[in-house]
């Protein structure tokens, strides 16, 4: 074995097609967006160069601000509440119900499967105001309370997609989870337990610090699932009302393909990448941190 | 065998490997990069037509005149139509046009600037010239080829397979039960829409979701106000949406959002939904093309009954510069040919359609095109004989808010107009925005 993989040549034709393919669709196109983002000009018109007008656009333009914010807004929310519902449930899981959750499992796992799109015409309906009043205005009309258009201001459109991606992808973290407790030692427990630790005491000093590290996966995927997210938004409120709830994809897809300005729309595409990776090294940085500690 | 024969062996097969393999990704390369690369003229072997799932008029019609008036142009190049989703096909539109390939017959795209880029880089047949040369030009009603000429710079890009006015439709029934005259200045239509809301009847309805029914409503304020050069104006740069007489046009349709005449939730109406609205008797006015006769005459959509809907100018401005006959028109989805692909079998084709197409979709499919109705069609009821007689007389007619716009600005206004309406966004606020996306280029 130590020969084959000592073997130059041996490393190259074991590596050489995954590399190739991953070349051509992975880092040829990122080289070609990158320099795209100097050009102007679409597939209709050509292209031509355009110096560095599209980065300084991209600095004045308030709609990538707004996007921008937008799309850290919606990350730290549907983060925070995928991860910590996650948790909760899995702790449900693992303390409550024990070997009775197989089912309770499944149910709440349920929505990860579902399409996006299908999820989206749901929630749409389920908060709707008109044509229909929705089950929720509905809810509100029994208790005394006005109708909401919940889609016709940012501000609550924003609070519908976060519930909805909540919804649909806590199921998720939560086996993710699980799988991290139920890895914690049964013995641990049990000498923590005898110790005089229960419940909440049990959560914060034993189970939360063993499970540190599946803790900071799940934080690690779910923060790039969400800083790229399109699909839910395109199927819930296509970015609207206005642009309030366009993230950056969303912008650099109508940039790119509705307005027809590649080159700015790669300049976009450009600054969601350095957007994730800057956020991908700080996470990285604290879970290695937090590792060699734990 | 010595291990040096084995070495060299393994070389071998290792050099046959990484052959095999490079041989495989640039074939493989070779295919995906082999797309339907073009020349400068090709003969179609098929009319190809790229149209959208939500038309099914100008389809339906071509297959009838495929089976009957143009058998010939189609047993020489046999009709095949592709539809794309609305949303999607000025996408769809770029890519083929990058790649050479468009179709022999095409929707031209949602805003009349892409068709525009089309016409520049060559790939957009004149029409004027071609329809001349082939002797139908005269086939074409004078008011759509001016429609269209405003539209794409004075050029013939597109063929008038719809012929719309945009008015007011109304329910007569209801207006005559609340002592309602048909309103004919805006003070009119105020006062109306307060009378019909008192009495617990919907004034409006109206499909924010797709926000062009709303902005329609600011151009024909302004058109009215400020004449019908008014958005010509902004298109020129010598006048700005900022303007307190163009905010005044946002401010007015704002308030009738603010007093609640469109309904709840006007945002989240589609097209679908205000049109059953109106056609239902939940509302008492709609604001829309002539293409919505199609719906109105036909029974199972129309519970108003379509003896009593009727049809109304865009009303008056006190003061304004405009007039109530110069009426909103256009010419619905543009349909462009290929430069590249425009032989003798289109051109048989074209001519056939230009001669037979008007009599065909009127009779057939209730709907009113650009060319000419060659065979007499006795009209299904009496709004389409009154949109008719409107669209043959009138002498003067007026663009929609977005047809100078980019595709950007169109869109930017199309999304921002249920903001305006529901009071998210201030009048002038709304007027930036849209503003800013037209100077953004």
């Amino acid at each position: 074995m130590h020969r084959v993989l000592g073997d130059r040549r041996a490393i190259a034709i074991l590596l050489g097609p995954a590399l190739l393919v991953y070349t051509l669709i992975m880092l040829v196109p990122m080289a070609w967006s990158l320099g795209y983002s100097f050009t102007r000009g679409n597939t209709i018109d050509g292209f031509t160069g355009n110096g560095v007008a599209n980065f300084s656009r991209l600095l004045a333009d308030p709609a990538v601000r707004d996007a921008l914010w937008f799309t850290l807004k919606y990350a730290a929310a549907v983060t925070v509440g995928q991860v910590v519902a996650g948790y909760l449930i899995a702790l449900l899981y693992v303390f409550f119900l024990k070997r009775a959750s197989a089912l309770v499992r499944t149910l709440v796992f349920f929505p990860v499967v579902l399409p996006t799109v299908a999820v989206g015409l749901l929630f749409q309906k389920f908060f709707q105001v008109a044509p229909q009043t929705g089950p929720v205005n509905s809810l509100l009309n029994a208790v005394g309370l006005e109708s909401v258009d919940f889609f016709g201001s940012a501000g609550s459109a924003f609070w519908v997609l976060v519930v909805m991606d909540i919804w649909r992808s806590m199921g998720f973290y939560a086996v993710l989870l699980f799988a991290g407790l139920v890895d914690i030692p049964e013995e641990t427990l049990e000498s923590a337990r005898l110790d005089g630790a229960t419940g909440l005491r049990l959560v914060r000093h034993i189970v939360l610090p063993l499970s540190l590290p599946v803790l900071l996966s799940s934080l690690i995927f779910s923060i790039n699932g969400t800083l790229k997210v399109f699909d839910s938004i395109v199927a819930l409120t296509g970015g609207g009302p206005g642009n309030g709830t366009t993230p950056l994809t969303l912008y650099m897809f109508q940039t790119s393909f509705t307005y027809s300005e590649y080159g700015y729309g790669s300049t976009i595409a450009l600054l969601l990448t350095v957007v994730c990776l800057l956020v991908s090294l700080a996470v990285y940085r604290v879970s290695r941190r937090d590792l060699t500690e734990g | 065998m010595s291990s040096r024969a084995l070495v060299t062996r393994r070389t071998h097969r290792t050099r046959l490997a990484l052959l095999t393999t490079g041989v495989a990704s640039i074939s493989l390369l070779a295919t995906a990069c082999g797309g339907t690369g073009g020349g400068t003229s090709t003969t179609p072997k098929e009319f190809s037509y790229l149209s959208v799932t939500e038309n099914t008029t100008v389809k339906n019609a071509l297959t009838s005149l495929s089976k009957g008036a143009c058998k010939p142009a189609q047993e020489a190049l046999p009709l095949k139509v592709e539809t794309v989703p609305q949303a999607s096909l000025d996408q769809k539109l770029q890519l083929l046009a990058g790649q050479d390939a468009l179709p022999v017959q095409f929707a031209a795209g949602n805003a009349p600037a892409l068709t525009q880029q089309l016409e520049n880089s060559g790939k957009v047949a004149d029409l004027e010239g071609e329809l001349t040369k082939l002797g139908v030009f005269d086939q074409l009603e004078p008011a759509a080829v001016s429609t269209i000429k405003a539209l794409y710079g004075g050029k013939m890009d597109v063929l008038p397979y719809e012929y719309n006015i945009e008015g007011i439709f109304y329910n007569k029934k209801v207006f005559e039960v609340h002592g309602i005259k048909a309103p004919g200045t805006w003070a009119e239509l105020r006062d109306a829409a307060a009378k019909l809301e008192a009495e617990g009847i919907q004034p409006f309805s109206a499909s924010g979701q797709q926000g062009w029914p709303l902005t329609r409503l600011i151009s024909g304020y302004l058109h009215r106000s400020l004449g019908p050069d008014a958005l010509q104006k902004v298109a020129d740069g010598k006048a700005k949406l900022t303007d307190p007489a163009y905010v005044k046009a946002a401010q007015e349709v704002a308030d009738l959002g603010k007093k609640g005449y469109f309904g709840k939730g006007v945002g989240s109406i589609d097209y679908d939904t205000a049109m059953n609205q109106f056609l239902s008797g939940k509302a008492a006015m709609f604001y829309m093309g002539s293409w919505a006769l199609a719906n109105i005459a036909d029974g199972k959509q129309n519970k108003v009954g379509a003896e009593n809907v009727g049809f109304l100018p865009f009303p008056a401005v006190a003061g304004g510069k405009g007039s109530v006959d110069q009426y909103p028109s256009n010419v619905g989805l543009g349909i462009a040919l290929s430069e590249k692909s425009f032989d003798k079998n289109t051109g048989a084709w074209v001519s056939c359609i230009a001669k037979n197409y008007g009599s065909t979709a009127l009779k057939d499919h209730g709907a009113i095109s650009g060319f000419k109705v060659n065979t007499e069609v006795k009209d299904a009821n009496e709004v389409t004989t009154q949109v008719r007689d409107t669209i043959s007389s009138s002498k003067q007619n007026v663009l929609w808010f977005e047809a100078l716009f980019s595709t950007k600005a169109t869109t930017v206004s199309q999304t921002n107009a249920a903001g305006l309406v529901s009071g998210s966004l201030s009048p002038q606020q709304f007027m930036q925005t849209v503003q800013d996306a037209l100077a953004a280029k």
